[in-house]
């Protein structure tokens, strides 16, 4: 096994002056959790606020990680320190992984460019667990600008949205029609609508039917609203990229400008506070239920004298 | 937790599908396999370490080039500071097999190896180094 490390207020150090591999060790120690993520978390906190987070979601193969790659260079241009964290799924089986995003932006990304794989570690709504403590290394290590690669997703992982700035949400012609297109779920919290793959048949099509969910949605008649651009690019050769980012940057003007950047940062770090209170309670409630008064009410459960929420309610005083 | 192996090949060597079935028995075994794939170059690799904090570098090697390439790897990991095991799976002819040992190759796997084999020797390699 490798020797041991330096502290984390150390990489921390070595990390803002650029030393990668100082960098790479503190997102290890934040994914691997317990006390040293912890300790990383409160190094990182106070210096963290400044990174602008783009993340990137779409079906597998629709594009993202070559995007991904592109965008690097292009929100990268004036000097920005960019990096990406690419998420892929764990084996529900082995609990491995095959972290395959980097051959996709192999040639595409300079290597000043920061790129850290990820695997999902069993956790599903397009993320993993640790991707907004990594996101906050990232940060406090003086990152400019994070794009955060999602997993393959369908309807309804809209996690990303949750942790990024401006959400990307990348389809390819063939993806659905109409109907699809105003389905509930995550094309509702696209603030950038990308259709990759533009030089196939149905490019045209797929454009048309998301410009029309889009005129049935609350920014069709209030010009106050956010209204989705629709940028076509082909991601094999890079076309539509320069759109992209400037589609990008458009939304974050308009988010400085509006107060929404704020807002949704303040919302984020509400939810982050949230996820950690109900993981205190699910741990609470465990203790509590396997005490000498939780086999107690589980055991008037199962003799029918009291229902499984009552039983919750005086496990956990709210009674 | 998982523990995290990168895998590519070095220089102008198309054969990747012995290194894609390595993979997914890796995969199969609990690792976390960062795939780099093709035309990768030493420096490459080492990047690709450093930021993904990994584990162990697995190099797929069909071109002949093995004694060469195994050189510039070591050394690039070497000289990079880096404490963790080269390993080489492919055409490594059996008289070579010592001088890749010399020049720091952890472990050598050529065609064959089972499964199990292979997991055995890139756990033992991390271990011990």
């Amino acid at each position: 096994m490798r020797g041991a490390t330096a502290p984390p207020a150390v990489l921390l150090e070595h990390a803002r002056g650029g030393d990668r591999r100082a960098l790479g060790r503190l997102l290890s120690m934040v994914e691997s959790g317990g006390a040293a993520a912890d300790e990383v978390a409160s190094l990182a906190h106070p210096l963290a606020g400044n990174a602008f987070v783009v993340g990137m979601t779409g079906a597998p193969g629709a594009g993202k990680s070559t995007l991904s790659g592109w965008l690097t260079a292009a929100l990268g241009e004036d000097g920005r320190r960019v990096a990406v964290l690419a998420i892929d799924p764990t084996s529900p089986l082995s609990g491995g992984a095959i972290l395959g995003d980097r051959i996709r932006m192999d040639g595409v990304v300079s290597d000043q460019v920061f790129i850290r794989s990820m695997a999902t570690r069993g956790h599903h709504g397009g993320l993993s667990l640790a991707a907004p403590g990594m996101l906050r290394v990232f940060d406090a290590a003086g990152i400019d600008v994070v794009v955060v690669e999602t997993v393959g997703v369908g309807q309804v992982e809209i996690e990303v949205a949750s942790a990024a700035d401006t959400t990307v949400v990348v389809v390819t012609p063939g993806w659905g029609d109409a109907i699809q297109a105003n389905k509930a779920g995550l094309l509702e919290l696209a603030d950038v609508f990308v259709v990759n793959k533009a030089d196939r048949p149905g490019a045209s099509d797929a454009r048309r039917d998301l410009e029309y969910m889009l005129d049935l949605g609350p920014a069709a008649h209030d010009p106050s609203r956010w209204r989705a651009p629709i940028v076509s690019t082909t991601a094999t050769d890079g076309t539509g990229i320069e759109e992209l980012a400037a589609a990008i940057e458009g939304h974050r003007s308009w988010m400085t400008e509006h107060g929404e950047l704020e807002r949704r940062r303040v919302h984020r770090l509400r939810d982050e506070v949230r996820s950690h209170a109900m993981a205190l309670f699910a741990d609470a409630t465990d203790e509590r239920l396997a005490s000498a008064e939780g086999v107690a009410l589980l055991d008037e459960v199962t003799r029918r004298r009291l229902t499984p929420a009552a039983a919750a309610r005086t496990l956990l005083r709210t009674n | 937790m998982g523990q995290r192996i990168i895998l590519a090949k070095l220089g102008l060597d198309g054969h990747d599908r012995g290194l894609k079935v390595v993979a997914r028995m890796l995969r199969d075994a609990g690792f976390e396999v960062i795939y780099l794939g093709l035309r990768q170059t030493a420096e490459s690799i080492v990047a690709a370490a450093e930021q993904e904090d990994a584990d162990a570098i697995g190099l797929s090697m069909h071109n002949g080039g093995h004694l060469t390439l195994a050189a510039r790897m070591v050394d690039a990991v070497k000289a990079a500071g880096l404490d963790i095991p080269v390993i080489v799976g492919g055409i490594v002819p059996e008289i070579d097999v010592a001088k890749m040992h010399a020049l720091g190759v952890a472990t050598i796997l050529g065609p064959g190896t089972s499964a199990e084999d292979l997991v055995t020797a890139v756990r033992g390699a991390i271990d011990a180094a």
